[in-house]
């Protein structure tokens, strides 16, 4: 049984509705890219699975959040607590913004330990300076006494992820991780990551606009659009065969060294805004094969499996397996 | 225009807006027609009817000279706003003219007014405003040129570091390597930009100015006898306080709710506007 | 820390220059011979004569600020004309009781302020709010000389829970005391309120949540701590602003202090006193701007490093 299972989970804040039954699951071990572009409903994801809507004045109209087989939209404020850092974690995506300027680095950490596993301040600074030397900080020690201010960004990253794993947790979810660090960073922290969940048998819900970075980690993908799912499927059958519209397009803005000059291609037009969703497939203004019946129908999200791939896919696409990818997109 | 139109629209339709900015008009149009709308003069005494309470006859009472305290409330007007608006106008002007220009030379300019602006800042303007009574002697000039110096440190401030940010704006900086004049980037790009924060931070300084204008007439340092305004209509009614109150009560409410009525009025155009930040920030 | 107050104090002493020079000038720009403002009208030329040798007022007025500083620096003021006495003699009379006023008033402001502001942000648009957003609107328009008025009239007139004025004990200190803050209370809150708002918003914050820490835990130890920085930076700078609200409160309740002294002592041209009383209200204002600057760096590890 998976770990976290998404159903159909609708959320609504003030009078938006900015995720329509989302659905996914993950598994222990697994990595899980959710992907889309800013205003998909990515970060609303994880701050639904967090329980932490509330704060920004969104809840959950309908659906299922089961962890571990417990709904955590049925849970007590008090029992979701519990579970908020202790086996469910978060890292956010700016590390710049993420820890409190005027605390040590390393009480933030230790934070976690003592509220969750009951410890001492001593024990808990010497857990949080081991976790640290595992994330290859060097003198742990000493940048445990250190502000943040005081720090790089990537240094910081890993603090972030330091204070995520400080309880053990059994879930990681990390929105953004890399977006905000410099680029040569960015791998680091990603082989991190990666390494977190191979060694510790963890499980992390990755968000990212970046296929190729998807393509790189993931073991599946959940491809959101304007609050919905669009496609869903595992990372090998995602890139061989994109059933999609949207997901070939994000997939094509992947640039390649063997990619001929001139043939990446962005998406033309904007998400559309909560406000102003179109009516039917939410993707046809933009869609280069939107038809009559995209306009007016929604599709469902329903399996896929062509070309003699056989997976557990779905695509929302009155088109799915019937097209065949857009011209400029078949390469690499 | 039409910008202009929206935005008062905006105001005036949201509750707080419209009481307020109605209460401000009736406000305005008392002190503009005060001759015809007092039902007394303002300085007519009748020893036999003084320090009257609030009768059919004199729907606010009288004062200890038998003068009619609504009738002076009107004719007051006049005085305390002529004298806020009038003073925080010159300030903001001035003050504009100061922060733009130090803001978009910089230099030593900008130096020699940013340190007499952070020092005047730190002073209560009620402590400025008495130096300046100190070297003027009271009276309504004195009181003028006080509000205006006490608030001039506010607007400089403001328009400096709207200039500032706005000045590095890529657009600006376009204009500017396109070759564009100094006088051409100011007044076309940077003022007009930098307008509406100020403005309205001009609004919000008047009621300030308003309660000033009020604190130095009630300690006799402000508008002279016999003169109306509510700072000095009051300064007479302290002696009075426990016999006649309405002498005292009815003057400090205008004060109080004209005040309110150009804070709430403020405070729906910064949302109208929609630049709260840039108005509070400093 | 100690370097950094150092620091600080040293950057005071042109400010105080500055200032001290303006109150010097009051003298030379009023209207007529100095000496005049300075003397009993009726004296007669032999007392002028001392007194423009004493002053030094034949000297050039780089010189006479100097021998003014001097003497400023021996604690000398200079004597009042209607009172006959020295004025250091007479601030020192009338300090404790502004003193206590304006420091009982910004402590309350701050406690007050800081308590009701962190509520309205805590239980942000309920009715709790609600009221506090107006009571922060009526701090900061009611004139506090009249709200004073109106707390005689009510609190020692119709109820005689207070004494009119005078400052006799405790007990008379409570109105002038409640009086003047309430508009630093209103500036308190005000500053709390929206600060509390602005940094619940921030990520650090949302991680905080994400850790499973108690929201009230996460509002009162992370977000006030962070909200108090402003707080205390306005407080800093305000703290004049609310000294300010002493002076023009103390005439009112007719209590002794450096307000009703300065504010007789203009009305009767009296300006020896007048530049007595100038002068340590800019000294109050300078080092209330200075304790502020002082407890912010204790609070904020940036600001420490940012100034070295």
């Amino acid at each position: 049984m998976a770990l976290l299972s998404v159903r159909d989970l609708s959320i609504t804040i003030g009078r938006m509705q900015p995720l329509d039954r989302i659905s996914f699951d993950l598994g222990k071990g697994e990595i899980l890219g959710v992907v889309g572009e800013s205003g998909s409903g990515k970060s609303l994801t994880a701050m639904s699975v967090m329980g932490l809507l509330p704060l920004i004045r969104g809840r959950i109209t309908s659906g299922q959040v089961l962890f571990d087989g417990i709904d955590l939209t049925r849970l007590k404020e008090k029992e979701y607590r519990a579970l908020r850092g202790r086996r469910i974690a978060l890292i956010t995506q700016n590390p710049m913004t993420s820890l409190d300027p005027v605390l040590t680095v390393g009480s933030q950490i230790d934070q976690v330990s003592r509220l969750h596993l009951g410890l001492v301040p001593a024990e808990a600074k010497a857990r949080s300076i081991d976790l640290m030397q595992q994330l290859r900080i060097s003198e742990a020690e000493v940048v445990h006494d250190q502000y943040p201010h005081q720090l790089s960004g990537g240094m910081k990253q890993r603090i972030v992820i330091a204070m995520a794993l400080a309880a053990d947790p059994d879930l990681i979810i990390a929105d953004e991780p890399t977006t905000a660090l410099d680029v040569t960073i960015q791998a680091q922290i990603m082989q991190i990551l990666v390494e977190l969940v191979r060694d510790r048998g963890l499980a992390l819900m990755l968000i990212t606009h970046d296929m190729g970075v998807v393509a790189q980690t993931c073991d599946r993908v959940v491809v959101l659009y304007a609050g919905r799912v669009a496609e869903r499927n595992t990372v090998t059958e995602i890139f061989a065969a994109p059933q999609h519209p949207y997901t070939r397009a994000l997939i094509g803005c992947i640039p390649r060294t063997a990619s001929q000059p001139g043939s990446l291609t962005g998406i033309p037009g904007m998400v559309p805004s909560v406000l102003d969703y179109p009516s039917g497939c939410r993707f046809h203004p933009r869609c280069a094969l939107a038809q009559a019946v995209c306009c007016d129908t929604v599709p469902p999200l329903e399996p896929v499996g062509v070309g003699g791939l056989t997976g557990c896919g779905l695509a929302a696409c009155h088109f799915a397996g019937e097209s065949a990818p857009a011209k400029g997109m078949r390469h690499g | 225009m039409v910008a202009q139109a929206g935005t008062f629209g905006r105001v005036v339709l949201t509750p707080r807006g419209g009481i307020s900015a109605l209460f401000l008009a009736i406000v305005v149009l008392c002190a503009i027609f005060a001759p015809w709308i007092a039902p007394y003069p303002y300085d007519v005494q009748d020893l036999s009817i003084s320090s009257q309470a609030p009768s059919m006859a004199h729907w606010l009472g009288t004062d200890e000279f038998g003068r009619d305290v609504l009738s002076r409330i009107i004719f007051g007007a006049r005085t305390s706003l002529t004298v806020s608006v009038v003073s925080i106008c010159v300030s903001v002007f001035v003050g504009m003219s100061l922060g733009a220009a130090a803001g978009y030379f910089g230099g030593a300019f900008d130096r020699a007014v940013t340190a007499v602006v952070d020092l005047s800042w730190s002073f209560p303007e009620i402590l400025i405003a008495l130096i300046f009574v100190a070297i003027i002697g009271p009276g309504l000039e004195s009181t003028m040129m006080a509000i205006g110096i006490a608030y001039l440190a506010q607007f400089t401030r403001l328009t400096r570091a709207q200039i500032m940010s706005l000045k590095g704006e890529t657009y600006v900086e376009a204009t500017i390597n396109l070759g564009a004049g100094h006088l051409h980037v100011l007044f076309r790009h940077l003022i007009p930009n930098a307008l509406a924060p100020v403005l309205v931070c001009g609004m919000l300084a008047t009621g300030d100015a308003i309660i000033l204008e009020a604190t130095l007439g009630f300690f006799g340092l402000g508008a002279q006898p016999p003169t109306p305004s509510w700072g000095a209509m009051m300064n007479s009614g302290t002696a009075q306080i426990f016999l006649a109150p309405w002498i005292i009560i009815f003057p400090g409410l205008t004060v109080a709710l004209t005040v309110i009525a150009i804070n709430l009025c403020g405070d729906a155009v910064i949302q109208a506007l929609d630049i709260r930040g840039r108005v509070r920030e400093s | 820390m100690l370097s950094f107050a150092v620091r600080r104090l040293v950057m005071l002493v042109p400010v105080f220059l500055a200032v001290s020079m303006i109150i010097f000038l009051i003298i030379h720009l009023i209207p007529g011979d100095p000496i005049d403002n300075l003397i009993r009208t009726g004296s007669t030329p032999e007392q002028k004569a001392i007194l423009t040798a004493k002053y030094g007022l034949d000297r050039s007025l780089v010189e006479q600020y100097v021998i003014w500083l001097k003497k400023l620096l021996n604690g000398d003021l200079g004597e009042a004309i209607i009172l006959r006495r020295p004025v250091s003699s007479l601030i020192t009379q009338n300090l404790p009781y502004s003193l206590a006023l304006g420091g009982l008033a910004l402590l309350f402001s701050t406690v007050v302020g800081i308590v009701t502001g962190s509520l309205a942000a805590i239980y942000k648009d309920s009715a709790l709010d609600r009221g506090v957003m107006a009571l922060i609107l009526l701090g900061s328009t009611v004139p506090s000389f009249w709200l004073g008025l109106l707390m005689i009239l009510v609190f020692s007139v119709q109820l005689g829970w207070f004494p009119v004025s005078g400052a006799r004990n405790w007990h008379s200190l409570v109105l002038p005391v409640l009086t003047v803050g309430l508009g630093g209370t209103a500036l308190v809150a005000r500053v709390t309120r929206v600060a509390m708002v602005d940094v619940a918003q921030k990520d650090f914050v949302t991680l905080l949540h994400a850790k499973g820490l108690a929201p009230l835990r996460i509002q009162l130890r992370h977000v006030l701590r962070h909200a108090l920085l402003p707080v205390i930076t306005i407080l800093g700078l305000r703290i004049g602003w609310i000294l300010g609200g002493a002076v023009t409160v103390e005439i009112v309740f007719a209590r002794p202090g450096l307000g009703t002294l300065l504010i007789k002592s203009l009305n009767q041209r009296d300006y020896p006193v007048v530049q007595g009383c100038l002068l340590m209200l800019a000294i109050a204002v300078m080092l209330g701007t200075f304790l502020g600057d002082l407890i912010q760096a204790a609070v904020d590890p940036r600001v420490r490093g940012n100034l070295k």
